[in-house]
């Protein structure tokens, strides 16, 4: 591995990328993102490749679909009100079956909301968020060194399948620095024989397209693309357990939920409570088959999410409510504190539901 | 094994941000885990802003500074907002130039220095960020000393390569600040 650097999330994210072979970047600046694109505009002219600060978050992700239609290997990022932006785009991606990396540093809201850390775009990331059947593989990051490893996991997941990727960091990924070895490794080549590359008079023409006007084709369609998500679902979930060998209590929060939560786990058993964490990494697929093995031998869980209360439903769909799930939270840009992840721990320890 | 959680606050332009990257860089090429969070907000633009860098010979679990080891307040509303947040047996670093009363929790360690009026006087001006960081070491032995400048060096990027002399010296004044 190479020597570790200190590096904002925002800056080793937008390192990996370019390291991963992304040589198209379009974006918008909107905080707590804007060093994603400071970071492209800087290095991207030197290497070869593109940065466009387009017109608008919309310009952007539609700028994705032709970069990623002709096979390249592109990105955007933003946060939350800019992916709400991109929400069409983004669904016209998956729709032409387009791989391509979306980076959410999510931001308290609805609306404008504010600019502090918050994890309330889970919904939208995990349902899709634009309109139509669709899913995305969606990533979730919780220190700086995974901003960059999961860059490469997603461009190689999101052209293996053929489906649109989002990192879903917060505020605080984004801003903070800590210690990351950028991976030593070049970019995984995907062969792309759909790609808009030419045909010089050799092949009969591709084409890239998310119109079906017939009922039966576009079902088609659908039904191909969620063979692709059973298999992602079989085999894509991720997620990191800690201390769960003989928990009874099991948080699960991911991101910096999952950080918070990691220094409450550690007070619990100080204080004689057999807690312990999963911590999803892909949100989609969740990881339902290390939920539903805990719920073998926990007695309860809790979730610990920056929004009101997102994730807890596919908590609760994973263990198919065969255990007590609490919800401990905070939010519009509050982050909860250790002492109130423990305090919803020792509620759950004895067995009370956290209101 | 141990941990140190410091939060340093002050105004915008103080050289917050640069102060904890300083220390952070000096526990990384320790070997140890760091991590450092700056605020975003607002209040980067004019009012206080804040920074927090953990110190770590286990993983570091959450990076927010809610309950410091170390505060260093550079103006009077960070010691307001943070004084009571200092665990008992903590340690204040206040720059008395610009905090015009003295801290009130009797059950911390408390530890003026006019860094901002060394720095005039001296012509550092600007870096009291470095003459409170220079008094922090000489008190905690947070980083130690030999870590100084190396983690100057990384820190101080080569384009103001000659500033790097002036950083070390100032922090010099804090190491060697007898009150």
């Amino acid at each position: 591995m190479a020597e570790k650097i200190l590096m904002k999330g925002n800056e080793a994210l937008a390192e990996a990328a370019i390291m991963a072979g992304c040589r198209h970047y379009f974006g918008y600046p909107i905080t707590p993102q804007t060093e994603v694109a400071a970071y492209m505009a800087k290095r991207m002219p030197r290497i070869g490749g593109t940065f466009l600060q387009a017109e608008s978050e919309i310009a952007a992700i539609n700028m994705v679909i032709g970069a990623a239609a002709a096979g390249k290997r592109s990105m955007t990022s933003s946060s939350s009100p800019g992916i709400s932006l991109k929400s069409e785009g983004i669904s016209y991606m998956a729709g032409c079956d387009l791989p391509g990396l979306i980076v959410n540093v999510q931001r308290g809201g609805p609306g404008l909301g504010g600019i502090q850390p918050s994890q309330s775009d889970y919904f939208q990331a995990t349902r899709g968020g634009g309109h139509g059947d669709y899913h995305l593989l969606v990533l979730a990051p919780n220190s700086v060194q995974e901003m960059a490893d999961l860059v490469f996991k997603g461009f190689d997941m999101s052209e293996k399948y053929r489906i649109p990727c989002m990192l879903l960091a917060d505020g605080t990924m984004g801003q903070m620095m800590e210690p990351v070895a950028l991976p030593e490794r070049s970019a995984e080549t995907i062969d792309k024989p759909w790609a808009l590359t030419g045909t010089e008079g050799k092949r009969k023409p591709n084409i890239i397209n998310s119109l079906a006007l017939a009922p039966h084709e576009l079902e088609e369609w659908n039904l191909e693309r969620f063979k692709r998500y059973d298999i992602i679902r079989e085999t894509e979930q991720m997620s990191e357990s800690y201390l769960m060998d003989d928990a009874e209590i099991c948080v699960v929060a991911f991101g910096i939920a999952a950080r918070v939560s990691q220094n409450a786990v550690d007070t619990a058993r100080a204080m004689g409570i057999k807690a312990g964490m999963i911590r999803p990494i892909t949100l989609w697929p969740f990881p339902e088959k290390a939920l539903k093995t805990a719920a073998d031998q926990c007695k309860a869980f809790v979730s610990v999410e920056l929004n009101m209360g997102q994730m807890i439903e596919d908590v609760k769909l994973s263990i198919e409510c065969c255990k007590p799930v609490s919800l401990c939270c905070r939010t519009g840009g509050m982050i909860p504190t250790p002492d109130e992840v423990v305090a919803a721990i020792v509620k759950a320890n004895e067995g009370g539901k956290q209101a | 094994m141990s941990t140190t959680q410091v939060l340093i606050a002050g105004f915008g332009g103080q050289g917050i941000l640069f102060a904890g990257k300083f220390l952070a860089y000096a526990g990384l090429l320790q070997g140890r885990n760091v991590s450092w969070l700056p605020s975003y907000g607002p209040e980067m633009r004019g009012g206080t802003a804040n920074c927090s860098v953990i110190l770590s010979d286990t993983q570091v679990g959450s990076p927010i500074v809610g309950r410091p080891d170390i505060l260093i307040a550079m103006n009077l509303p960070s010691l307001e907002k943070y004084e009571n947040e200092v665990p008992a047996g903590g340690c204040i670093f206040v720059d008395s130039s610009l905090v015009n009363r003295p801290v009130k929790r009797d059950d911390v360690k408390v530890f003026p220095i006019p860094a901002t009026t060394i720095s005039t006087e001296k012509g550092y001006d600007t870096l009291a960020n470095m003459i409170l960081m220079g008094h922090v070491i000489a008190h905690t032995h947070v980083i130690p000393d030999e870590m100084i400048r190396p983690a100057m060096q990384k820190v101080v990027s080569a384009r103001h390569a000659d500033l790097l002399e002036k950083n070390i010296e100032a922090l010099n004044l804090g190491l060697n600040y007898q009150a």
